[in-house]
């Protein structure tokens, strides 16, 4: 990375934000309310996850942000302006899950047409570095691993050296290996005074990465926070146990906010571990290995996501 | 977050856009129009099928109708230039509307979109592409009428019959560009084959439309290929009807339409997310 330190926000300045936002697709009775009243806000230096299962309205959240789609109501604003205003848009870059990138054009070619875009584009040699693009300059696209061109469009992303960072679930698909590299990178930006904004649907990624998550559901913001201020919106703790005992059976418990049977083990989101843990062993002589640990990010998902009856 | 609605920008809006200069904007057309050439001379198939198809037709309608006349001239030289019009309108339909019916529904574009690609560097670029195929098609046509079919033109006539075909590139890049617009990418193919061949038999591009019967030669005004033909073949003296000035109209006339059809649908596509 460049430093521009002339132009550089301050940190914690917003960067771009939605202000009581909503879009709706198609009209009358077939109309989809795809986000609903949201309102989010992107600093400078700020890690942000747009977290939330397919079809939670993360894409269409992030193309309001980026003028890709205007607000049925509401306001969206890019760098204080209008998302679809030029000087606006110099000022970020975008990596979509893009489909269409012409096989037959080289990354160098790629990059180039990209970079001509900005008047003041980040040099070639770095965005190769920041993209990890070393030798794959001179290749065809079509001829790319999955894995590589998602580097090239991460890549384009940097080409106009951007002070705001968005990209729609760039990890997915991607092995351990490339995805962790990615995130490092991502750190760097954030670290260097770079708003990035990310929509992810792994919990995972959420809360290894972000300084803050918004967890849309239902075109709703249903938290937003730390990751440990979400996790610390599940009370109590999870148990995990091999038994015979059915998610379904274990759900009606008292004090269980949440049942799922992973293989051999049954998990339970519980408010008072102590009952809890009577009613399993009372029930199933067998049970063993049982542990009491934390929430995870995951847990905190399910029940936000899942509101559950309350504890009798 | 300290309030909610504010009237003030959120950043003291020192973002002025910086400005190209005239060079570095030239320069972002002259990628997108290289990158298009590449695409094609990387993948070929696209323009050997375009090329290859009025050639074919030229040869087989020549021999079918050898010996005979139209519009004054001899078929070879009549055929000359209607096939070397079926060539130029296929390309600019097929060129523009199928990549712009498959493209504007992909991701590739939304992300141009908001890299911020100037969208008139995507038309211009397609636009010199579909000029230079048309350029090479007329070539081809001419080569082989001059060696084959013994056509035999003053220089100028050459030059006027080329110029002419080869600019109508322009008027049916604009219908493509509507066509892709209006359709769907994965239907494109086939709903503009189904438009364009009749279109091209009832204008007089395959028979010569003084041969063809009279209900079909009262629709054929109808049509923009129709007027375009009669345009270019007033070029050699073997114009069937109507005044140039007429045809040049009509044209003209089809062209804004199909902008403003090409505009709506864009406005429309703008106002819209995908996938």
């Amino acid at each position: 990375m460049t430093e521009r330190p002339t132009d550089r926000k301050l940190p914690g300045a917003v960067l771009a934000e939605l202000l009581g936002a909503s879009k709706t697709y198609g009209t009358g009775g077939t109309a989809v309310r795809a986000v609903e009243d949201v309102d989010l806000t992107v600093r400078a230096g700020e890690l942000l996850a747009v977290l939330g299962p397919n079809g939670a309205g993360k894409t269409t959240a992030l193309g309001m942000l980026t003028g890709l789609t205007a607000p049925t109501t509401g306001t969206a604003r890019l760098f204080g302006k209008d998302p679809r205003d030029l000087a606006a848009r110099q000022q970020m870059g975008v990596m979509l899950q893009s489909s269409g990138v012409p096989n037959t054009l080289r990354v160098r070619e790629l990059l180039a047409a990209f970079r001509g875009y900005y008047p003041a584009p980040l040099p070639y040699a770095s965005v190769v570095e920041a993209a990890g693009l070393h030798g794959l300059d001179d290749r065809l696209f079509g001829t790319l691993s999955g894995g590589q061109q998602r580097r090239v469009l991460f890549g384009i992303a940097l080409c106009g050296d951007p002070e705001l960072v968005f990209l729609d679930e760039p990890t997915t698909g991607l092995d351990a290996e490339v995805r962790r590299t990615l995130w490092a990178t991502l750190r760097r930006l954030a670290a260097a005074g770079r708003g990035v904004v990310l929509t992810t649907h792994y919990l995972e990624e959420a809360d290894a990465l972000a300084d803050r998550i918004v967890v849309l559901h239902q075109g709703r913001v249903i938290a937003a926070g730390t990751p440990s201020q979400i996790k610390s919106l599940v009370p109590g703790r999870r148990i995990t146990a091999e038994s015979s005992i059915g998610a379904e059976q274990a759900s009606g418990w008292a004090g269980v906010h949440h049942a799922q049977r992973d293989g051999s083990r049954l998990e339970l989101l519980v408010s008072e571990p102590e009952t809890v843990l009577r009613e399993l062993l009372h029930r199933d002589r067998s049970v063993a290995g049982v542990t009491v640990t934390e929430p995870t990010l995951e847990d905190a998902f399910l029940t936000l996501t899942h509101p559950t009856k309350e504890a009798a | 977050m300290t309030t909610t609605i504010t009237t003030k920008p959120p950043v003291p809006a020192a973002a002025a856009p910086i400005r190209h200069t005239l060079r570095s904007a030239l320069r972002v057309y002259r990628v997108e129009a290289w990158h298009e050439f590449l695409k094609i001379v990387r993948l070929p198939i696209f323009v050997v099928t375009t090329i290859a198809l009025p050639l074919m037709f030229y040869v087989i309608f020549g021999i079918t109708f050898a010996g005979e006349q139209a519009g004054g001239v001899g078929i070879t030289t009549y055929m000359l230039v209607t096939y070397g019009a079926f060539g130029v309108i296929g390309a600019a339909l097929f060129g523009f509307g199928v990549s712009v019916a498959v493209e504007r529904g992909q991701g590739w574009m939304r992300l141009k979109r908001v890299a911020p690609m100037p969208p008139l560097a995507y038309f211009v670029a397609k636009v010199l592409m579909s000029l230079a195929v048309a350029t090479i098609i007329v070539l081809a046509m001419f080569t082989l009428g001059a060696l084959v079919g013994g056509v035999r033109l003053d220089p100028q006539q050459w030059l006027a019959a080329g110029l002419a075909l080869v600019a109508g590139a322009l008027p049916f890049s604009a219908m493509g560009l509507a066509f892709g617009y209006l359709v769907g990418p994965n239907s494109a193919p086939a709903v503009l084959n189904l438009a364009w061949l009749p279109m091209a038999f009832a204008s007089g591009l395959w028979i010569p439309i003084s041969q063809l019967p009279t209900a079909v030669q009262s629709i054929a005004v109808a049509l923009p290929p129709y007027h375009f033909v009669q345009l270019a073949l007033g070029t050699i003296g073997a114009s069937e009807g109507g005044s140039p000035a007429v045809h040049a109209a009509a044209m003209s006339g089809f062209t804004v339409l199909f902008l403003f059809v090409a505009r709506w649908g864009f406005r429309r596509d703008e106002g819209r997310t995908y996938g």
